[in-house]
């Protein structure tokens, strides 16, 4: 794996008395696409503005390339923000704008000019030069917006929900597009999003935080197949979460019957999370299933079927792609390996799980 | 630390502020509350009471709450139609009508006298068409109309705004709702102008109430308001301990009507009616 | 249809009150006789007698220096005061607010007067007091112009310009002041405008000997109306139209529009 460029090291950070960010490690490696995903007010932004130098940590040091920066004006860092609105100068033309940081650097004319050239290609918008910001969509505002920030050749792109202001179809494409151009800069992104759907697409590590609390760091697949918690279940994708008692290793009670599984280390007799994801709920003939149920709803989703089933007194959340009508009896069935088992919170840090879970 | 620093750049109107605003507000108040030899008394507050006081703070109320009257009944319609004009000219037109504003006030003062005035234009007028004269000038009717003339943009403006930033679709919807032309203007309209009103009707209200100057000059010295009593205590009787009572209890009566205003408004903004 | 025309009308009547009065004071300045109703054939006397008359001259160079430069070190102080507040907390900001908002909401008479008060303590009454006076009700008009395009110019803009490397001076020149231009601009020409129609205020802090136009124009009108007058009005008219044609549809007025 190539080196830590960024390490963020105990960092504290209030807000009028209100603790943001409380004792936060993290650190990001070259060349990596990490995501800081959580809901508002997780923290994630500011630790996104701690990097960019546009809040300066109570505590803690910011370390890049080896050196301490916590101390360091935005203007002497070497990386650059897309931020949430863009924040495009709106009395400077589209080449004025890309030109700024450049001109600030004294490059030659002739260098300046290649490079918004360079950019304007690189983000699908050649020939924009002399367009005013006002005459641009959303969608090609942001791309200028990357344009600006790209061509100052920064180590690290800061992107502050840089999607959440464009509709959805839009916001697929940008995905992609972005994961292209990190490709072709050979830079390190760090992405904020509270969209799961896009932490999942585009990140190497995905950071999920709470409360001002990373509650797990991990890849993409990591995180939606084996999350820590209820907290990350529940944010990444919708679950099943269920009260259950660990009876022994690899052997699971939920709702009063007994599933096999394949997590061991538990103890016995402890009272766990459990989490099945919808997709992996199998729906089978009642005599089959290992409890039987009846359809309560029945919505088309276009790939799948969206299925609730209330069996045992719970509900549980089925995506198939066979048809149930509601009011047919089925039996359930979860395969061993898709049961995932989590500690119930018990430690501080993890409080923030429950409350807002 | 570098938010700090750009708070100091107030620090010099800060001082002027304290000095200029402030304290002057503090040595008015100092002179209202003692006599020539400074000490404590009550008498510059309480000589409101004197019959001569009194009638022309009564008149002065009076006075200014016809003119603001007059005035809402004038701009109101006038902002409507405006508002409605859906033309390029729009701006233009509206500009025209707040023009009046900028001018000089005692050019509008002057030109209003001129006017009226025994052998002026409206008299000579009504001369030709055979009709008797009006003989206006010097009474309070005169210090009304010149009131009105003075001080009517600044009612048609804020209700203009007001009204100008009413959304279409906000009137579509009410439509959709059911809503017919009068619904629409009582339960829409006129709830969503209601900023617009009552600002005007302070912008209108409290120059009138406290002005001396149209008095004065259109009034030959037989209108006498309060904003004269003042002016008369401190140019003509130098008395300015009974002027600066005066003046406190015009500020009171000022601080009163904004407050009264502003809590009807809140209040109109709350109700369900 | 005959609600368009009544319309019409209703705006034409209003049209009139308004300028009926401007109108003949303007037709009578170029009027070659005393009268009031009269046309006696078109003359620039008035304006030739308005332009010898010392007392008056005198008088429009006072109002023109007080309204200049009170605007202009109004416009500075009250610029620098909205940055400052900007960079305030909300209790900082509602009290320097408020205690802005003390000449706008106060009468122009108590102002005058509470000031002239202060003045007569240290200082004689004179060209200066009025330009302080002047200044100081100046300056709420330039902070409440500047203060809302600073809090639309909107701060992430700023700290993109940081972002790409420019210093807190350069990105202020570069960004913020660009964009608090027009409300700089408006502000000056309000406080012009405001300095130019002030009567109450400079009517008390002057002293004797010291004249801008209103307070002239007042103390002549006392006496009676002289034709020079009418000629002085339409000037100042024609003052004020420009002035607000400019505030209004001049170079920063457009770029509003756009927004």
């Amino acid at each position: 794996m190539s080196k830590r460029l960024i390490d963020l090291q105990h960092i504290t950070k209030s807000f009028d008395g209100q603790m943001v960010l409380d004792d936060l490690n993290l650190y990001i490696r070259e060349n990596e696409f990490l995501t800081l995903l959580g809901p508002s007010g997780c923290g994630k932004t500011t630790t996104l503005r701690i990097i960019g130098g546009f809040e300066t940590p109570d505590q803690g040091t910011v370390i890049f390339d080896g050196k301490d920066i916590t101390k360091l004006a935005p203007n002497e860092r070497q990386l650059n923000t897309v931020f949430q609105k863009y924040a495009l100068f709106p009395h400077m033309s589209i080449a004025e704008n890309i030109a700024f940081g450049l001109k600030i650097r004294k490059k030659s004319k002739a260098y300046i000019e290649d490079k918004i050239k360079y950019a304007l290609k690189l983000v699908n918008l050649d020939g924009f030069e002399k367009r005013s910001i006002d005459s641009l969509s959303g969608g090609q505002q942001q791309r200028i917006a990357i344009a600006r920030a790209i061509v100052n050749e920064p180590k690290v792109l800061l992107l502050d929900e840089p999607l959440g202001a464009l509709d959805l179809k839009l916001r697929q494409d940008m995905q992609y597009e972005l994961i292209r151009l990190k490709n072709e800069l050979g830079i390190t992104f760090v992405y904020v999003t509270h969209d799961q759907e896009e932490a999942l697409t585009m990140s190497d590590t995905i950071v999920v935080m709470n409360q001002g609390y990373i509650q797990q760091v991990g890849t993409p697949q990591d995180i939606y197949n084996e999350p820590i918690n209820a907290f990350v279940a529940d944010f990444i994708g919708e679950s099943n979460i269920i009260n259950g008692t660990m009876m022994e290793d690899r052997l699971v009670k939920i709702l009063d019957v007994k599933f096999p599984c394949v997590d061991e280390g538990f103890g016995t007799n402890t009272p766990v999370d459990v989490v099945i994801r919808p997709e992996d709920v199998v729906l089978v003939s009642p005599k089959q299933g290992m409890l039987e149920g009846d359809v309560t709803s029945l919505i088309f989703k276009g790939v799948h079927w969206e299925i609730e089933v209330l069996a045992n007194g719970y509900e549980w959340l089925v995506q198939t792609t066979q048809m149930h009508p509601v009011g047919s009896h089925v039996g359930i069935y979860v395969d061993p390996f898709n049961i995932q088992i989590m500690k119930k919170p018990e430690s501080n840090d993890e409080k923030a799980v429950e409350s807002d879970a | 630390m570098r938010n700090l620093k750009r708070q100091l750049l107030a620090g010099p109107y800060l001082l002027w502020m304290t000095g200029f605003i402030l304290l002057p507000v503090a040595v008015i108040l100092y002179y209202a509350f003692t006599t020539t030899s400074g000490s404590f008394t009550f008498l510059n507050i309480s000589s409101i009471t004197f019959s001569v006081h009194l009638k022309a703070l009564i008149l002065s109320l009076k006075l200014a709450l016809i003119c603001t009257v007059i005035c809402l009944v004038l701009s109101y319609p006038l902002a409507m139609i405006l508002n409605g004009m859906k033309t390029k000219s729009q701006g233009f037109i509206v500009f025209v009508f707040i023009l009046p504003m900028w001018m000089n006030f005692m050019l509008r003062i002057l030109a209003w006298k001129m006017l009226l005035s025994n052998n002026g234009v409206i008299n000579s007028l009504l001369g030709t068409l055979g009709l008797p004269k009006l003989d206006i000038l010097n009474t309070p009717a005169a210090v009304v109309f010149c009131m009105v003339y003075d001080f009517l943009p600044f009612m048609i403006l804020p209700i203009y705004n007001a009204m100008a930033r009413i959304q279409t679709d906000t009137i579509e919807a009410a439509r959709d709702l059911g809503a017919g032309t009068i619904t629409i203007f009582f339960k829409i309209i006129v709830p969503l102008t209601m900023s617009g009103v009552v600002s005007g009707i302070i912008m209108v209200f409290v120059p009138a109430l406290t002005s001396f100057a149209v008095s004065d000059l259109l009034g030959g010295g037989k209108v006498l308001l309060i904003g004269n009593v003042i002016e008369q205590a401190f140019m003509q009787e130098y008395n300015w301990n009974l002027g600066s009572g005066l003046s406190f209890v015009l500020m009171i009566f000022v601080i009163a009507s904004m407050a009264l205003m502003n809590s009807w408004e809140d209040e109109g903004r709350t109700g369900v009616w | 249809m005959v609600r368009k025309s009544a319309e019409r009308i209703y705006l034409f009547l209003i049209f009139l009150f308004l300028y009926l009065p401007i109108g003949v004071l303007i037709v009578l300045s170029f009027n070659n006789s005393k009268s009031k109703v009269h046309w006696g054939g078109f003359t620039l006397n008035w304006y030739k007698r308005l332009f010898s008359s010392s007392s008056i001259m005198e008088a429009f160079y006072t109002t023109i220096w007080i309204t200049l430069a009170s605007a202009l070190i109004a416009t500075l102080l009250g610029t620098f005061a909205a940055l400052g507040i900007d960079a305030m907390k909300k209790r900082g900001q509602a009290i320097m607010l408020g205690a802005t908002n003390i000449p706008l909401l106060n009468a122009d008479i108590v102002t005058g007067i509470s000031m002239m008060l202060l003045f007569v303590r240290f200082t004689r009454l004179g060209m200066n007091t009025v330009l302080i006076a002047h200044i100081t009700f100046n300056i709420p008009y330039v902070i409440l112009n500047v203060l809302p395009k600073l809090k639309q110019s909107s701060r992430t803009t700023y700290e993109a310009a940081l972002d790409l490397g420019a210093t807190p001076l350069y990105a202020f020149y570069k960004i913020i002041w660009p964009q608090i231009l027009p409300g700089v601009l408006s502000g000056f020409l309000m406080s012009m405008t405001m300095s130019l129609d002030d009567f109450s205020v400079t009517y008390f802090t002057k002293g004797a000997g010291i004249n801008t136009l209103s307070t002239m124009i007042y103390t002549e009108m006392r006496k009676g109306i002289r034709p020079e007058m009418y000629a002085l009005s339409t000037i100042l008219f024609l003052i004020a139209l420009l002035l607000l044609l400019f505030l209004n549809f001049g170079p920063s007025a457009r770029k509003e529009l756009h927004h």
